[in-house]
């Protein structure tokens, strides 16, 4: 029994002496809980709303005011014909277009009957189920209200049109996601392991010691997995169109060319890792907390950004996936061509440039 | 029926044809020998004869193939348990942790040997006297020299007196006046009646052994004082003894 | 191509070498010159500063103060010079485990732009011994084997210099013989090789040596003139209770240091204070019997533990 108490003590001397361990074991489930409990929510606020109205009568005006008065809803602009429907879409100004027939409020008095259209991008089917619903809600409510006032039964037909995702094909949400993670794993961790490696055996010694240029070291070790990415990208690409029927529905060349770049920047971090860690588990353990976390939960690939916290939404910023990921929506799921991801290649050439640029730099010529 | 060696108190260690198969390979071929009490026993051999691998057996660690042995009396293939609680092992590999305190050390290995606290301490206290270590107490183990770091992992591994202590190249790399201390200290532990059973590359330390065995691809190929070892061989020390028998080695290449 | 045809230039020159890591000082002030194909011995143990000198010649690391030189190029601002024309052998086994011995000579070949036809007359000696292994696995040879191979890798691109760290460490010592004498080899072509060992018996074998411990060298010359610097006397001792020997000689105040060295007790003393006749007497009434004293040469060992103790 004491031979058991006395090993325990000493694992937790063990622990309590590792200081990274520490942080790790304590301030990961804080940080985490923090996340979820207030950062992080699946929940849809402040959905941007575009409202399609030709005639600006009261009826109308009162459905926008409480759609705009609902936490869930933010109407950002008001278009006053149905070519801008497209172009609020492509532009990403909003995510839910509402129409109100021709002469809403006229029909609505005399005839009891009107329509609203609820245009939704279907991208995220998931949220776009939720913000119809409540939008569906919101009009429901104004219905009643006017039933209460005067006793005419008054019926305002909302009409839902799914946009892009008509089969709300949860695939087309996730493809992305997937191949964003995947390329940064393969790319960023297994680089840095492989460079770290060479450290870890002492080779790394022997290569130094040479008049082989570091820079060779660097290019080796970068072109295996970079050719191991392009597989993998075309295997995903493959199985996506073919098995699971996410269609790229833009330019495949686009796609290709913002894929390669989010590479190159991928590839740059786990040259960047590998400068930081001394040994393979170091390696891993930057990468595996340092990216996969951040990629999982910041990306947008699970929670949406626009629901994140200020503060959240400029870490996100930071984290490559979340470019590529919306790139990669635009093009394989919304159809649109290379002008509409230009913010999205601009921040991942500057990322990679930065990124090689220091990992250069720290790149050491000696052993220490 | 029983098989056990009768136990006679003053063999220490007994092997009885002790063999280790990996497979077909006999790392341990049929090796014979007893070890009296009180004796410091060298056992040597080079890297891939069999060294470790029999250690491992007569510790505890590794059950034999084949043939038969006891350590302190008890049965290395059955009674393991027994067999570990009854000796002291040091490696040049591990002895110590590197972030415990000296004193830590002390207590940990002392209460895994079922040491009493009182017990512990006293000895604790003595120890550091004997070993001059008074400031180095507080130190974490891994920041003191390799030579202190030989002598204290030594002196814990017969902190709670066992019977027989084995050591696996205790004194690789280490300065040749803190390598001599180390083995004054084994002198003092025999003279106590702790019998050592260890194994060197150096082989002016197996001058220092009372008796000493060879050990060539599995086999034990000499074993006998150094002394006689020399007579036997016709040579001026024993590594010239070494030397002649270790090129006899077949399982020296590839 | 390699040399500078300047005499004067040593093949390795330090001034003033520091480096400290944290608080321990790994090396102090060292100063050192090698000479153009001499065999030149690092003797001392685990922690003396050896690994850290190379590395500071093999420019893999900074000193913190001082100036190096190898083949008269400065490590610091030439690295890229030396890093061309040094062979170097670090500490461990260092080569790549799951690459056959051939890909593996292959590999360095190449990274020093060169071909094993090239200078194969250089490692033939040695390659030759492992050549039926080719085919295996790095991993999966014996110690001796690896040593060969990685000595055979360090050659392969004819270097002016070669750093061999701790090469015998870890080696059974059929194989350390047997290294040592492919060393000697070598020096006849030529090449300058400086071999850093924790085994003081290796030190004879090179032309001059520099005894290290805790970051200073003790002493640098050839073996023979350390040796000869011996102070005192040194006499062998023997008796039948070596154990009690030794506590005696000890003991007797005129003797200046008692050591055991195998078979035999070195003990130093100042024979003008005390000549064998008396030691004998004192052994004698001690209660020893079969004592055989006699007066030798200092090993090298014997000259590092003096000097270490001063």
């Amino acid at each position: 029994m004491k031979q058991l108490f006395s090993f325990i003590r000493k694992e937790f001397y063990h622990i309590l002496r590792d200081k990274t361990t520490i942080m790790i074991l304590l301030l990961m489930p804080i940080i985490q809980i923090i996340l979820f409990g207030f950062a992080l929510t699946t929940e849809v606020k402040d959905t941007q709303v575009a409202v399609l109205t030709t005639t600006n009568d009261e009826a109308s005006s009162r459905i926008i005011d409480k759609l705009n008065a609902s936490a869930y809803f933010d109407v950002v602009a008001k278009i006053h014909n149905e070519d801008e429907i497209q172009t609020v879409f492509r532009d990403a100004k909003a995510k839910l277009v509402v129409v109100f027939e021709d002469h809403f409020a006229e029909k609505l008095r005399h005839t009891g009957k009107a329509h609203i259209q609820l245009i939704a991008d279907a991208t995220d089917p998931n949220a776009a189920t939720s913000f119809t619903f409540y939008a569906s809600n919101i009009i429901n409510s104004y219905q009643l209200e006017l039933m209460s006032e005067a006793k005419n039964p008054y019926q305002i037909i909302p009409e839902v049109k799914m946009l892009y995702n008509p089969q709300m094909e949860g695939a087309f949400n996730f493809v992305p996601g997937v191949l964003g993670m995947i390329l940064i794993l393969i790319c960023a961790m297994m680089t840095s392991i492989a460079i770290v490696r060479e450290k870890e055996m002492g080779t790394m010694e022997i290569l130094l010691v040479s008049p082989m240029k570091p820079i060779y070291t660097i290019l080796s070790k970068i072109t295996p997995y970079f050719v191991l990415s392009c597989v993998n990208f075309a295997t995903i690409m493959l199985l996506s169109v073919f098995v699971l029927k996410v269609p790229i529905a833009g330019s495949f060349l686009s796609l290709i060319l913002v894929s390669f770049l989010y590479i190159f920047v991928a590839l740059a971090l786990g040259l960047l890792i590998s400068t930081m860690a001394s040994t393979q588990i170091a390696a891993m353990l930057i990468s595996g907390m340092g990216l996969m976390i951040p990629v999982m939960l910041l990306s947008g690939m699970i929670f949406p950004i626009e629901n994140m916290p200020v503060p959240l939404q400029i870490v996100s910023s930071i984290i490559p996936a979340r470019w590529y990921i919306s790139a990669v929506k635009s093009i394989m799921i919304q159809g649109l061509g290379f002008s509409s991801i230009l913010k999205e290649v601009g921040v991942l050439a500057l990322m990679a440039t930065v990124l090689i640029g220091i990992s250069m730099k720290k790149f050491k010529v000696r052993l220490e | 029926m029983n098989n056990t060696i009768q136990y006679n108190s003053n063999k220490v260690i007994v092997a009885e044809n002790l063999t280790k198969k990996f497979g077909n390979f006999k790392a341990v071929d049929h090796i014979s020998f007893e070890v009296e009490r009180g004796e410091i026993f060298g056992f040597l051999g080079a890297n891939g004869a069999g060294k470790t691998t029999a250690m491992r057996m007569l510790c505890g660690l590794s059950i034999p193939s084949g043939g038969k042995g006891t350590v302190a009396g008890y049965d290395i293939g059955t009674q393991t348990e027994l067999v570990k609680k009854s000796i002291g092992y040091m490696s040049q590999k591990f002895s110590l942790y590197d972030d415990l305190k000296v004193w830590e050390n002390i207590e940990l290995f002392g209460g895994i040997y079922g040491m009493k606290s009182p017990e512990i301490k006293e000895k604790t206290d003595a120890l550091m006297k004997v070993l001059d270590f008074e400031n180095e107490r507080d130190k974490l183990v891994g920041s003191l020299p390799l030579g202190f770091k030989q002598k204290l992992a030594f002196s814990v591994s017969i902190f709670h007196n066992p019977q027989v202590v084995f050591l696996d190249e205790p004194t690789g790399g280490v300065d040749p006046i803190t390598r001599r201390q180390f083995w004054e200290l084994i002198y003092e532990a025999t003279s106590r009646g702790i019998t050592v059973f260890v194994t060197t590359h150096y082989m002016d330390e197996a001058e220092y052994c009372d008796r000493v065995s060879i050990m060539v691809d599995g086999k034990i190929e000499a074993l006998n004082s150094p002394k006689n070892l020399r007579k036997q061989f016709n040579a001026d020390s024993m590594d010239d003894v070494f030397q002649q028998l270790a090129r006899k080695a077949k399982r020296v290449d590839g | 191509m390699y040399k500078q045809n300047n005499n004067q230039v040593a093949a390795v020159r330090c001034e003033s070498i520091s480096k400290s890591y944290g608080k321990t000082q790994a090396l102090k002030d060292i100063n050192l010159e090698v000479n153009d194909g001499e065999i030149f011995g690092i003797i001392g143990p685990d922690g003396a500063g050896k690994t850290t000198l190379f590395r500071t010649l093999t420019t893999l690391i900074l000193a913190d103060s001082g100036t190096a030189s190898v083949d008269g190029f400065d490590v610091v601002k030439e690295y890229k010079e030396i890093r061309k024309r040094v062979g170097y052998m670090p500490g461990r086994f260092s080569l790549y485990q799951d690459l056959t011995v051939e890909e593996n000579l292959n590999f360095f070949a190449t990274v020093f732009n060169t071909t094993i036809e090239e200078n194969y007359e250089l490692v033939k000696d040695i390659y030759q011994q492992i050549e039926p292994f080719k085919k295996r696995r790095a991993g999966k040879l014996s110690g001796g084997m690896k040593q060969k191979l990685a000595l055979s890798c360090a050659l392969i691109h004819k270097p002016s210099i070669l750093f061999l760290d701790e090469p015998t460490t870890g080696v059974d010592p059929v194989s350390r013989k047997e290294f040592w004498g492919m060393l000697k080899k070598l020096k006849k072509q030529g090449i300058t090789i400086l071999v850093s060992t924790p085994y003081m018996d290796e030190a004879s074998l090179c032309d001059r040596i520099a005894l290290i411990q805790a970051g200073e060298f003790l002493m640098i010359d050839s073996p023979e003139n350390i040796v000869n610097q011996y102070q005192n006397k040194l006499w062998a001792v023997q008796s039948d209770n070596m154990h009690k020997l030794l506590l005696d000689l000890r003991a007797n105040e005129l003797s200046q240091n008692c050591f055991a060295f195998g078979e035999k007790h070195h003990v130093s003393v100042d024979n003008d204070q005390l000549t064998m006749r008396d030691l004998k007497e004192y052994l004698v009434a001690k209660g020893h019997s079969n004592i055989e004293l006699q007066e030798i040469k200092p090993t090298i060992e014997d000259c590092f533990m003096q000097l270490s103790q001063k």
